[in-house]
């Protein structure tokens, strides 16, 4: 399917997970997710797709995803999708998986919160995404997409990185990115085989038995097996790190925006460049690992750093921490399914409405 | 006990090195039931050949280290979702066997819906649940199956149905369920008899809940829900000495939960 197509992110990140030969779905619905099992159920037993073994609706965001976690330990490419109250119900399968050194795929749709919130587009997972969310020492690695396109790319990244490092992946879509039609040229994708002889449980045919597990009584055992976590942590970090530089080389201003919000920054960037403006994008494409080498790169030049969320001020944080105090950074925020205009952000700059000392 | 029946002693013996165990000795309280339906386990999937493909899902509670004696592939549960993972495995790897064993409160209280819709979607896979009215690992509070009047940590002038509900008969509950293909309940406890020569003890029940646990994994091969209710006891937290324990086992636990079978929808019992 590399054909010319017009489709919803949803969709459009089913198919990219088809094609990534995902082979378990586990669906609990949810707005504004729920285009994502609908599309794998109408696709579930279609011969264009042979890998796909088994779609089953569960009776709880709970069940669902510890049905992911079962499948994902017996080695296979297994992903569920929700929305922001579900995805809080996520976060101990998630913080297990880590332990238990488990690759699999949960999609967050960000919709407007706390609590029931709205079914509107909001950024206001990023804390939760990226900070833990779970409990125990643990990353989730976090992709966010900007387009129907990376929507339809990213299922196969999320699950090279969960097989690479054995463990959970979140793309982190929000209702925009989810529920925008686009008219996308279809990626070409090529599936990974990933090697499990070594761990998943299969059954202990002809091999030493595995053991999946996350619990150490002995504190001097468990200390190793936390390390030994970190260690991998760092080497994400040091490896994996994702981002879009857009006009940047000259940029004495940058805008920082993820997910959606990127898209509106880049026309802002794309029309202040027309009036002589030296301005470029920052966009981080992993949420978790975040890019701090790279925004300390950009203070060499850039003074100034706007950072554009859909919530409250969330990676605005981790764009100081990158700063180090060597830049002004101020934030822009709309909550509620509201988006910033063009005009807006262009308005906050160059001397933005909320001045925050770095 | 009747002269056919062997000895505790001739019983283990019997039953010699399994394969299915690994060397490990457990850290189960002496005289815990864990320790036998371990063996049991051990000894259904030995007469069943099934070893290589046998998974357990290992939940929270006393069960937690299972991994370290059943010498077969494990995968740890967050507390109550073993039967969600078990179906995530299960439904994947269709060939192969998966089986939970769980606390009364990992199944009944806070993992009630996944065991119900385990259930309810009838996936071959078996779970033992340990019945021992109370928490065990946590030290002695209240179980779903904590009976009424029975004094725990956190019902310290003891369990006032009014207030928490009536005890949960789990096998009743199951046995309502369509997609349950296998319900029984089984003792654990060996009971005391008095023979010529004296005090002795039966295990009867055990050997029944041998049979049973044998059921519940061909029963899941059959592809059914089979779920098997252990009767047993935790002296520790129930602060009575060993054999007391198993005597309020066979006398009280055994009258708010009647031993049997609650359903056979394959009449496995009568193969």
């Amino acid at each position: 399917m590399t054909e010319r197509v017009y489709m919803k992110g949803n969709e459009a990140l089913a198919y990219g997970a088809l094609k990534a030969k995902l082979n378990a779905y586990f669906a609990y619905p949810i707005t504004p997710s729920t285009e994502i099992p609908e599309t794998l159920a109408k696709e579930f037993g279609n011969e264009q797709y042979p890998d796909f073994k088994v779609f089953l609706q569960a009776a709880s965001e709970l069940e669902a995803v510890n049905m992911v976690l079962g499948a994902a330990a017996g080695g296979v490419r297994a992903m569920t999708a929700t929305s922001s109250p579900g995805f809080s119900l996520k976060q101990e399968a998630l913080s297990y998986a880590a332990g238990m050194e488990l690759p699999l795929l949960v999609v967050n749709i960000n919709r407007g919160g706390p609590g029931l919130g709205n079914i509107a587009p909001e950024q206001g997972d990023y804390f939760q995404m990226t900070k833990g969310g779970g409990h125990g020492s643990y990353r989730l690695i976090v992709l966010a997409p900007n387009s129907v396109q990376e929507m339809a790319s990213f299922p196969k990244i999320a699950f090279d990185l969960a097989f690479k490092y054995r463990n959970p992946v979140c793309i982190a879509g929000d209702a925009f990115t989810g529920q925008l039609k686009e008219d996308i040229m279809f990626p070409r994708i090529e599936a990974t085989e990933y090697d499990v002889s070594s761990w998943a449980a299969t059954g202990a045919k002809g091999r030493e038995r595995h053991v999946i597990n996350s619990m150490n009584l002995d504190p001097e055992v468990h200390e190793k097996h936390v390390t030994h976590l970190d260690e991998k942590y760092r080497a994400i970090q040091r490896d994996e790190v994702r981002y879009e530089l857009y006009l940047t080389d000259d940029a004495e201003i940058v805008v920082a925006a993820f997910g959606i919000t990127s898209r509106i920054c880049k026309s802002v960037v794309n029309s202040l460049r027309r009036e002589g403006w030296k301005i470029g994008l920052f966009r981080p494409i992993t949420l978790w690992p975040f890019p701090y080498d790279e925004v300390r790169k950009l203070t060499e030049r850039a003074k100034r750093f706007l950072v554009v969320e859909l919530n409250t001020g969330q990676m605005v944080e981790d764009v100081r921490l990158g700063v180090e105090g060597r830049a002004t950074v101020s934030f822009y925020g709309k909550v509620g399914g509201l988006i910033p205009t063009e005009r807006e952000i262009e308005e906050k700059l160059p001397s933005p409405v909320k001045e925050v000392s770095a | 006990m009747s002269a056919q029946e062997p000895s505790l002693q001739q019983y283990r013996k019997k039953l010699g090195k399994l394969e299915a165990l690994t060397d490990k000795p457990t850290h189960y309280c002496q005289g815990c039931e864990h320790g036998e339906l371990t063996r049991l386990i051990a000894n259904a999937i030995e007469n069943l050949g099934i070893r290589e493909k046998t998974v357990m899902i290992d939940s929270v509670g006393c069960s937690v280290l299972a991994f370290d004696y059943l010498n077969i592939d494990h995968i740890q549960s967050p507390h109550g979702r073993a039967p969600a993972i078990a179906t995530g495995l299960k439904r994947i790897r269709p060939d192969l066997v998966v089986y939970t064993v769980q606390g009364d409160g990992d199944t009944l209280a806070i993992g009630l819906l996944e065991v119900m819709y385990a259930a309810i979607r009838g996936e071959p896979i078996s779970v033992f649940l340990v019945n021992n009215a109370i928490y065990g690992m946590t030290g002695g509070q209240m179980a779903p199956t904590t009976l009424q009047g029975q004094v725990t940590t956190t019902t310290p002038y003891g369990r006032d149905v009014e207030f928490t509900g009536t005890p949960v008969d789990a096998s009743k509950l199951l046995s309502t369920i369509d997609g349950s293909a296998y319900v029984k309940r089984v003792s654990l406890a060996v009971s005391e008899v008095e023979t010529a020569r004296g005090r002795s003890y039966s295990i009867k029940n055990i050997l029944e809940a041998k049979q049973a646990v044998e059921n519940a994994f061909k029963v899941q091969m059959m592809g059914g829900f089979s779920f098997v209710e252990c009767l047993s006891s935790c002296w520790v937290n129930w602060k009575l000495p060993i054999m007391e324990a198993k005597r309020f086992v066979n006398e009280r636990l055994i009258k708010q939960y009647p031993l049997g079978t609650y359903r056979d929808k394959f009449g496995i019992e009568k193969k």
